[in-house]
């Protein structure tokens, strides 16, 4: 039900100031509006039922088990919440004075710092906005070293077919073609391949690892050698990085440019729908290109690092240092985790994805790579009960929701057949880890005995199956109460 | 089993062609590439008089699941679009090789014909 169907006219919170009509005659008459505006009129009661109501609704990591591959959705500790929002963060306005500033640059300074030392790179922007951001900008560093080099016919970048879709979209937006590069049959990029896409017109590689096929490439330093030797660089999507933390470095690895998702990894809930943060960091030689602002230390003081001083920055990617209230949960939970407490989150992750992935295969589930261990996600393909049973992965994933978990990722990566991408992370109990696990077993014998009881899932929620095509191909983006 | 028409020419990225008529061939995707995509809901097709290199990107077609590319079979230059797929993506999915066709290219040589698979080596792709 919509708010505005609770809708009566005159209806108001009562529970609020009186009313008063606004004096608007300092307003020119045409800027006014001429019409009533279409908003709906409930009591204060109306509202909170209505909008808790919808709350209850949903899924969310607050309430169920939420093992969506490829995106972390792991408890954020409330606690770096209430610190970052301290009265003396909030209120900062952001063209203070560094000298006004000084302990939210301390916290920056930092959390720059704490990121190079976590990710092996030699320094980092905090300034991206979001993933994409952070990889747009990771890119138009790749192009400006080599424009700076003169190397101009450096016309292409080379994106794995695992990586996330929007790695190919970033460098697009940097005007180069991308070229694909396949995986081989065991999840790791296919070197001889690869040897053959890289030349003179390689501007440098985009690549997750683990990738998203939730194996770690084995063969990163023959890659990161191959393309160094052509003159290309490589890109690090940050995307996994919850899996390495503490454990090994994307700079040790040899990759000249990172972005780091603070959104999935520090702190931050992922798939809100923002806002995020996606820092950047980078080799000694990409250095100079860093976005600006960034924070510097000079003794005890803190200032910005802005334009002047990196004039060949490839600029500013927001206004002023990027989201202050993601970076500043980042801080907070890093220094709560400390070095040894980050290890700890690539441990747990690691073994909870793998104990998952041993359970379910032992009770006959398909891994993707059986011959691989998982990294903090691994993958099922439930192919073989698609052809045998007609039941396939959305099915299944339909199906857990009555069983009160949020699903895996469903069909993504792409390239294989029918897969369920499953992430439980490293802050879950054994017994959250066992109830999925028997839940996807109970609807595997559903599917066996009465495949039917599958594919009519989900019963016990507020709507059945959604007409995703004729949402997709119907797209009304402008609701009016009158045209409905 | 999917419907792979024995008069057509197949690409292993699963777009097909037709035979030339003076010179023009046209090209869609099969009937497989539809089944594995799904219902589609949106086509970006290229502007008429573009040139294209085989196998180079040229249109990309999105269905609830993925967005794809096509690549261009044969090099050659875009002659005329299929304007129904604007309004009506669901025509690949319906008749994949007949109304839900994507483009028409004039070929710059005809031998690039040759080199695709006929419909009993497209097959051996799907079994492989």
């Amino acid at each position: 039900m919509l708010i505005y169907q609770h809708s009566r006219s005159g209806r108001r919170a009562t529970a609020q100031a009186p009313l008063q009509t606004a004096d608007l005659s300092a307003i020119p008459k045409r800027f006014r509006r001429q019409q009533r505006a279409e908003l709906p009129e409930v009591s204060e009661m109306q509202a909170v039922r209505h909008y808790t109501r919808l709350s209850q609704q949903n899924f969310s990591i607050d309430t169920q088990f939420y093992p969506l591959g490829s995106c972390t959705m792991k408890y954020n500790p409330r606690g770096c919440n209430s610190l970052a929002m301290l009265p003396e963060f909030l209120a900062r306005h952001p063209e203070a004075p560094a000298d006004h500033s000084q302990g939210f640059m301390a916290c920056l300074y930092e959390l720059q710092e704490i990121l190079k030392e976590v990710t092996g790179m030699q320094a980092v922007s905090l300034s991206p906005a979001a993933g994409a951001q952070g990889e747009f900008a990771g890119v138009a560093m790749i192009r400006a070293y080599h424009d700076a080099r003169g190397d101009k016919a450096r016309s292409e970048i080379l994106v794995p077919d695992a990586a996330h879709g929007t790695n190919p979209a970033s460098a697009v937006m940097c005007g180069y073609r991308v070229r694909e590069t396949p995986s081989g049959a065991d999840g790791d990029v296919d070197i001889e391949a690869l040897r053959r896409l890289v030349g003179p017109q390689t501007a440098g590689i985009m690549l997750t690892n683990p990738s998203t096929l939730g194996v770690f490439d084995r063969n990163i330093e023959a890659i990161a050698t191959l393309m160094h030797e052509a003159g290309g660089l490589l890109y690090y999507d940050g995307a996994n990085l919850n899996a390495i933390l503490g454990k090994v470095r994307p700079g040790d690895m040899g990759f000249d440019v990172i972005h780091v998702n603070l959104h999935k990894t520090f702190a931050t809930p992922h798939g809100g729908g923002g806002p995020g943060a996606g820092p950047v960091g980078v080799s000694e030689r990409l250095q100079p290109y860093l976005p600006v602002p960034m924070v510097a230390r000079e003794g005890e003081h803190y200032h910005w690092l802005t334009e002047e001083s990196c004039p060949e920055s490839i600029g500013r990617l927001s206004t002023f240092a990027g989201n202050a209230g993601v970076l500043l949960r980042a801080y907070i939970y890093a220094r709560m985790l400390g070095g040894e407490g980050m290890e700890r989150v690539a441990e747990y992750a690691t073994l909870n994805a793998n104990y998952m992935l041993k359970r379910l295969t032992d009770a006959g589930f398909d891994a993707a790579y059986p011959e691989r261990r998982a990294t903090h996600e691994f993958i099922l393909t439930l192919q073989r009960q698609a052809k045998e049973l007609g039941v396939n992965t959305m099915d299944f994933a339909k199906r857990l929701l009555d069983y009160g978990f949020h699903a895996p990722t469903t069909y993504f990566p792409l390239q294989v057949p029918e897969c369920l991408l499953i992430e439980p992370t490293e802050t879950e109990s054994r017994e959250e880890l066992d109830g999925f696990i028997e839940a996807l077993c109970r609807i595997k014998q559903e599917a066996e005995e009465h495949p039917e009881q599958v594919t009519g899932a989900p019963y016990n929620l507020p709507v059945k199956r959604l007409d995703d095509v004729r949402a997709a191909r119907e797209l009304d983006l402008v609701w009016r109460p009158d045209n409905n | 089993m999917s419907d792979i028409p024995n008069e057509l020419r197949y690409c292993r990225t699963h777009e097909w062609v037709s035979s030339a008529e003076d010179g023009v061939v046209t090209v869609g995707i099969t009937d497989h590439a539809q089944d594995q995509l799904g219902d589609l809901v949106f086509v970006e097709l290229p502007e008429i008089g573009d040139p294209f290199e085989a196998e180079a990107e040229c249109a990309v077609i999105e269905s609830v699941k993925a967005a794809s590319d096509i690549y261009c079979p044969v090099a050659g230059e875009i002659t005329e679009v299929n304007e129904a797929l604007m309004d009506s993506p669901e025509l690949v999915n319906d008749d994949p090789y007949g109304d839900g066709w994507l483009f028409r290219i004039a070929i710059t040589d005809e031998a690039d014909l040759d080199s695709l698979l006929d419909a009993d080596g497209y097959q051996e792709v799907l079994d492989a």
